[in-house]
């Protein structure tokens, strides 16, 4: 096993563990900081599978784009917060209404 | 609540272990498009892959990309006033950090920008850095001047998806594709899309930082 699998490996973990974090955390920071992870395993796994070309350069389209993809999680995670400001402001708490039904 | 948390720890592990069997279970070599890219990089008017990828043979990912960007900005624009923060204190720290590392980070972004084509660098690369400038000063209590917020500011953001769009206008009658660049004018038509990119990227995510649009103080 080489190096790039350990490293996407990693990436996967990352992503469960944001996942994980995501499902359990009823704070919105915390779902986005989540949300964050999740991306950054995602990136990992991209980079670190193209690594694979058996020579010293890596493969150039995953990591063109991860690095657009950088830039708008950076945005995106922009806008949620944002949103969360908004909730906080209106409800008093930075988390999502109950279920109506209860 | 308890019981379903200790329900949902194994689902995730079995989730883990399955996107892990994935990964391993994957070549250990594979190409992918290396090759192909380095078949076409003397075409591609600049020598890093990343770049050639990004402005030259994926150009019209990236087009939508700066959209993605711009649009962010829109969403956060058309939510309204933030709610009242406290305004940060002066302090002397931050504001002589800023002041020093202001320019330096604008040189780096240059730097960035510039080595692009032929290193890891180009315009996502600078336009963060740049952004992060604009997010320290913003930090330090700058705010753009409110004879600058209104057109020119506009004009900043949407100067990256625009000129993508004039270029790729400009290249469908020149040479009959969307972004296909003639190959003698390939490299200066990069740099002109990376750098007018760059202060797109840089300043609209120093504006997305900030938050609510900036007031216009022309009508009072």
């Amino acid at each position: 096993m080489n190096a790039a699998f350990l490293y996407a490996l990693v990436g996967v973990g990352l992503f469960c563990i944001g996942l994980y974090a995501l499902i359990v955390h009823a704070h919105l920071l915390r779902k986005i900081l989540a949300l964050n992870i999740m991306g950054s395993g995602v990136f990992l796994v991209l980079v670190a599978l193209a690594k694979r070309t058996g020579n010293a350069i890596p493969d150039p389209v995953p990591h063109a784009m991860v690095i657009t993809g950088i830039v708008v999680a950076v945005s995106a995670t922009a806008l949620a917060l944002f949103l969360m400001l908004k909730v906080a402001a209106e409800t008093g708490r930075a988390e999502l209404p109950e279920e109506r039904g209860e | 609540m308890c019981i379903s948390r200790w329900l949902l720890l194994p689902l995730i592990l079995v989730l883990a272990a399955g996107l892990g069997y994935a990964v391993l279970s994957l070549p250990d070599q594979a190409e992918g498009l290396q090759k192909m890219v380095a078949a076409k990089m003397e075409v591609s008017g600049v020598s890093n892959p990343v770049t050639a990828v990004l402005l030259n043979f994926r150009a019209y990912d990236t087009l939508l990309e700066m959209v993605v960007l711009l649009m962010a900005l829109l969403g956060v624009w058309s939510l309204g006033s933030p709610p009242p923060q406290p305004e940060p204190a002066p302090d002397p720290v931050l504001d002589t950090l800023a002041r020093l590392l202001a320019p330096v980070l604008i040189l780096v972004a240059a730097y960035l920008l510039w080595v692009g084509a032929d290193s890891p660098g180009g315009a996502f690369q600078a336009g963060a850095v740049l952004g992060a400038a604009g997010v320290l000063l913003l930090l330090a209590g700058w705010r753009l001047h409110h004879g600058l917020t209104g057109l020119p500011l506009r004009l900043a953001l949407v100067a990256g998806p625009a000129a993508f769009v004039a270029i790729a206008v400009l290249t469908m009658f020149k040479t009959g594709g969307l972004l296909e660049y003639p190959q003698a004018q390939a490299g200066i038509l990069i740099l002109i899309l990376e750098t007018v990119a760059t202060i797109s990227i840089g300043v609209t995510l120093a504006a997305l930082f900030l938050g609510a649009r900036p007031e216009h103080r022309k009508k009072q």
